[in-house]
C-alpha cells in the first residue's frame, strides 16, 4: 500500500522538482498511515540516492539498466508500472515535466488510474481523496475527487514548502525485464545547454520582453541572473525572433513557471503572458510605461528604463 | 497517410475565467470559444502533410454541440471530415477511451494533438491514447517529417531538444514551431458547411469527479520603488518577501 514516487535524475542526482515530489509523496504517505517509496531511473550513486530520505523516502528502488539513459518514455512507463506492482501500490507520485507527464499518462492508462496534473496541494483524505489544481492555465483552481482505485497525481512546482531532514533511505537495485518494443523509438541526438539553470527547476527566473530592443542587449539580463543563480525567460515575441531559444519562452503556449521570485523586465503584461506566470510567488515588474498591464500582478514595481535599472541591480545583488 | 488530429474547443486566450451554479460549472456566457492553440498547430502540420503524401485527414473532438463552431472551423482550414463524441469532457483518461475507441477502429497512421489542452493543460491525453493503442506517444514535437513509415521528429526537453525517429503510427503532441497557424479562406470556408460531421455517443466512465472551481485569492497591492532607489528592491526582496 506504500506511496511510489516517480522520480528523474539529472547529472547524477535526483533533480530538484523530484525532491520536491518526494517530500509531497511522504507527506501523502504519512496521511495514509504508510511509508514512501521512490523510483529512480538513471546513472546515480547510492549516497546520492540515500538523500531522498531526507525528503522522508524510506526506500529507492534504483533501475539502472544502460538502455534506460535516454529517458525513453515508454521504457520508463514499464519500469515505473512494474514498480508500483511490486510495491503495490495505490497512490503514485511525480514532479510535472516533458518526461514526467508523458510517463505518467502511460501508466495512467496501464493500470485504469485517476490522473491529475497541475496539483497545487496535498490531498484531502477526509471524504474520498480529492486534489486540488490549477486549471485555465493558471486562472483558477478545481477540487477534484479521485474516483480510481489507483491515483496518479502530478505536482507543480512550489505547490507545498518543503523541510528536511537528515534521515538516509535504503537504496535496493530494481532489475525489472523489459521488452524489444519498448525501445522502438530511438533518441538519435541531444542538445541541451549546459551549466545554466534550468527553467522549471528555477527557484529565482530573471525574464525579459522586448522593452530589451534586440538579442545584443541580453548579456544585463544575463548578469542580474548569474548574480542571483537565476534562470533566464522570455516573452513569446522574443522567441518568435529568434532573439531566444524556444525553451526559455513562458505563457499560455509556453512554459509553465511557479518559481519563488519572477522578475519581468520590458514586459508588458499581455494576458497571456500572465497565465505561464501568474502562480509565481513573488512578481517584480521593471517597465518604463506606468500604465504596463503587468504592474497590476505585480508584488513590487519599479517605473524606469531597463537599461539603467537592470546593470544596478546587479550590483546590488552582487554587494549583498 | 491516414491522419487523425484531435482538437479541444476552449476559451479564447483573454477570456475572463468565472463559474455558476455554486462555482460548478464554467461560466460560457459572453466568452468566445477558439480551437486550442496547440491543437491549431497539430491541424497545421496535419495538412501540409496530407498535401505531400495524399490521403485522408479526419478531426475528432470530444465535446457538446457547441464546440462545432470549432470543428467547422477546422474542416475549412483543410480536414475531410469530423467525428464528434457527444459529451462534457470533464476527465483526461475518459477523453482519452473516446479518443482510443475511434483510433482502434479507424486505424490511423498518425494521430496529432496539442501539447497540452489550456483549459485542463493536463498534457496526458497523448499518452493516454498511446498507450490504451499500444503504441508510441511523444510530446511535445516541434519539428515533424514524414519519410514513407518513419517520422523524424524533434522534441523539447527542459533547457533544450532532442531528435527522434519512430516508426508509424504514432501519437504526437505539437507545438509550435511544428507548422504556421493557418486560417481558412473563403472556399474553405463553403465547402466545411457540407463536409461530413459524425455524432456518435461517449462510453465509459469518467475517472474523476470535480466538486467544485476556485478562483486565485486576489493580489494585493503592488509596492511601487522610485527608479532612483532602484537598488532597495534587493533589501525588499531579502528581509520583506524573503526569495533571496
Ligand atoms: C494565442 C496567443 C498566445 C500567446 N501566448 C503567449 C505566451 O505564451 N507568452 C507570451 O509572452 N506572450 C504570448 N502571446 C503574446 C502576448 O499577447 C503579447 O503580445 C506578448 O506577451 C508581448 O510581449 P512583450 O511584453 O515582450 O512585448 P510588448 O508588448 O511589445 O511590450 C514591451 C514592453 O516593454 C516596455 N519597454 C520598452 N522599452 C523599455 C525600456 N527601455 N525599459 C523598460 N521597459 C521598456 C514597454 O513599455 C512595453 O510594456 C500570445 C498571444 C496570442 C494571441
Ligand atoms: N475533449 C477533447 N477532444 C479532443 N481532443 C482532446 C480533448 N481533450 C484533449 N484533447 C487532445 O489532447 C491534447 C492534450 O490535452 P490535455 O491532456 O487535456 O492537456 C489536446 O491538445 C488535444 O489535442
Amino acid at each position: 500500500m506504500s506511496v511510489l514516487i516517480f522520480t528523474e535524475i539529472d547529472n547524477g542526482a535526483l533533480k530538484k522538482s523530484s525532491l520536491e515530489a518526494v517530500y509531497y509523496g511522504s507527506e501523502v504517505a504519512k496521511m495514509k498511515g504508510t511509508t514512501a517509496t521512490v523510483l529512480a531511473i538513471g546513472t546515480a550513486t547510492d549516497d546520492e540516492l540515500a538523500k531522498a530520505g531526507n525528503f522522508g523516502a524510506s526506500k529507492v528502488l534504483h533501475a539502472n539498466d544502460s538502455r534506460l539513459a535516454n529517458g525513453n518514455i515508454q521504457a520508463y512507463s514499464d519500469v515505473l508500472s512494474l514498480a508500483v506492482t511490486q510495491e503495490g501500490a495505490e497512490t503514485i507520485i511525480l514532479a510535472m515535466s516533458s518526461l514526467g507527464n508523458a510517463v505518467a499518462a502511460r501508466v495512467a492508462a496501464k493500470l485504469k488510474a485517476s490522473i491529475v496534473s497541475n496539483v497545487t496541494e496535498l490531498p484531502d483524505f477526509s471524504n474520498g481523496i480529492k486534489v486540488t489544481r490549477s486549471i485555465y492555465t493558471g486562472k483558477a483552481f478545481a477540487k477534484v475527487e479521485m474516483r480510481g482505485e489507483k491515483q496518479i497525481i502530478a505536482v507543480k512546482k512550489n505547490a507545498i514548502s518543503v523541510v528536511e531532514s537528515s534521515n538516509l533511505a535504503i537504496v535496493e537495485p530494481f532489475t525489472p525485464t523489459l521488452k524489444e518494443s519498448d525501445f522502438a523509438v530511438k533518441v538519435t541526438g541531444t542538445h541541451k545547454a549546459s551549466g545554466i539553470v534550468s527553467l522549471p527547476e528555477a527557484d529565482l527566473v530573471v525574464s525579459a520582453g522586448r522593452g530589451l530592443k534586440g538579442p545584443e542587449n541580453w548579456s544585463i539580463v544575463e548578469d542580474l541572473a548569474n548574480a542571483l543563480g537565476a534562470a533566464t525567460a522570455c516573452s513569446k515575441p522574443v522567441s518568435d525572433l529568434d532573439w531566444r531559444p524556444h525553451h526559455e519562452h513562458v505563457g499560455q503556449t509556453g512554459i509553465k513557471v511557479s518559481p519563488n521570485l519572477y522578475i519581468a523586465a520590458g514586459i508588458s503584461g499581455a494576458i497571456q503572458h500572465l497565465a505561464g506566470v501568474n502562480s509565481s510567488k513573488v512578481i517584480v515588474v521593471i517597465n518604463k510605461d506606468p500604465e504596463a498591464p503587468f504592474f497590476k500582478a505585480a508584488d513590487y514595481g519599479i517605473v524606469g528604463d531597463v537599461f539603467d535599472i537592470l546593470p544596478r541591480l546587479t550590483k546590488a545583488v552582487k554587494a549583498l | 497517410m491516414k491522419i487523425l488530429v484531435c482538437v479541444t474547443s476552449v476559451p479564447d486566450t483573454t477570456a475572463k475565467i468565472s463559474f455558476t451554479d455554486g462555482d460548478t460549472k464554467f461560466n460560457k456566457a459572453g466568452v468566445t470559444f477558439i480551437t486550442g492553440p496547440y491543437d491549431d498547430y497539430a491541424l497545421s502540420r496535419a495538412v501540409e502533410l496530407k498535401e505531400q503524401t495524399g490521403g485522408t485527414l479526419t478531426v475528432l473532438n470530444v465535446g457538446e454541440v457547441d464546440s462545432e463552431q470549432v470543428i467547422r472551423k477546422c474542416l475549412a482550414i483543410g480536414a475531410d471530415d469530423a467525428i464528434r463524441v457527444n459529451c462534457e469532457p470533464k476527465d483526461s483518461y475518459f477523453t482519452a477511451v473516446q479518443i482510443a475507441t475511434i483510433a482502434a477502429q479507424e486505424k490511423y497512421d498518425l494521430i496529432l494533438m496539442g501539447r497540452e489542452s489550456i483549459d485542463y493543460n493536463s498534457g496526458v491525453v497523448h499518452g493516454l491514447v498511446g498507450e490504451m493503442l499500444g503504441i508510441p506517444s511523444l510530446s511535445p514535437i516541434m519539428k515533424l517529417e514524414i519519410d514513407g513509415t518513419t517520422a523524424k521528429m524533434t522534441r523539447e526537453i527542459e533547457g533544450g531538444k532532442e531528435d527522434i525517429e519512430a516508426n508509424l503510427p504514432l501519437v504526437l503532441g505539437c507545438q509550435e514551431p511544428i507548422a504556421e497557424w493557418k486560417i481558412p479562406n473563403m472556399r474553405g470556408i463553403m465547402t466545411a458547411r457540407t463536409k461530413p460531421l459524425r455524432v456518435v455517443e461517449p462510453v465509459g466512465e469518467d475517472m474523476t469527479f470535480t466538486e467544485k472551481y476556485m478562483l486565485p485569492a486576489p493580489k494585493g497591492a503592488c509596492k511601487m520603488i522610485l527608479a532612483e532607489n532602484a537598488e532597495d528592491l534587493i533589501g525588499f526582496l531579502r528581509s520583506e518577501a524573503k526569495v533571496l
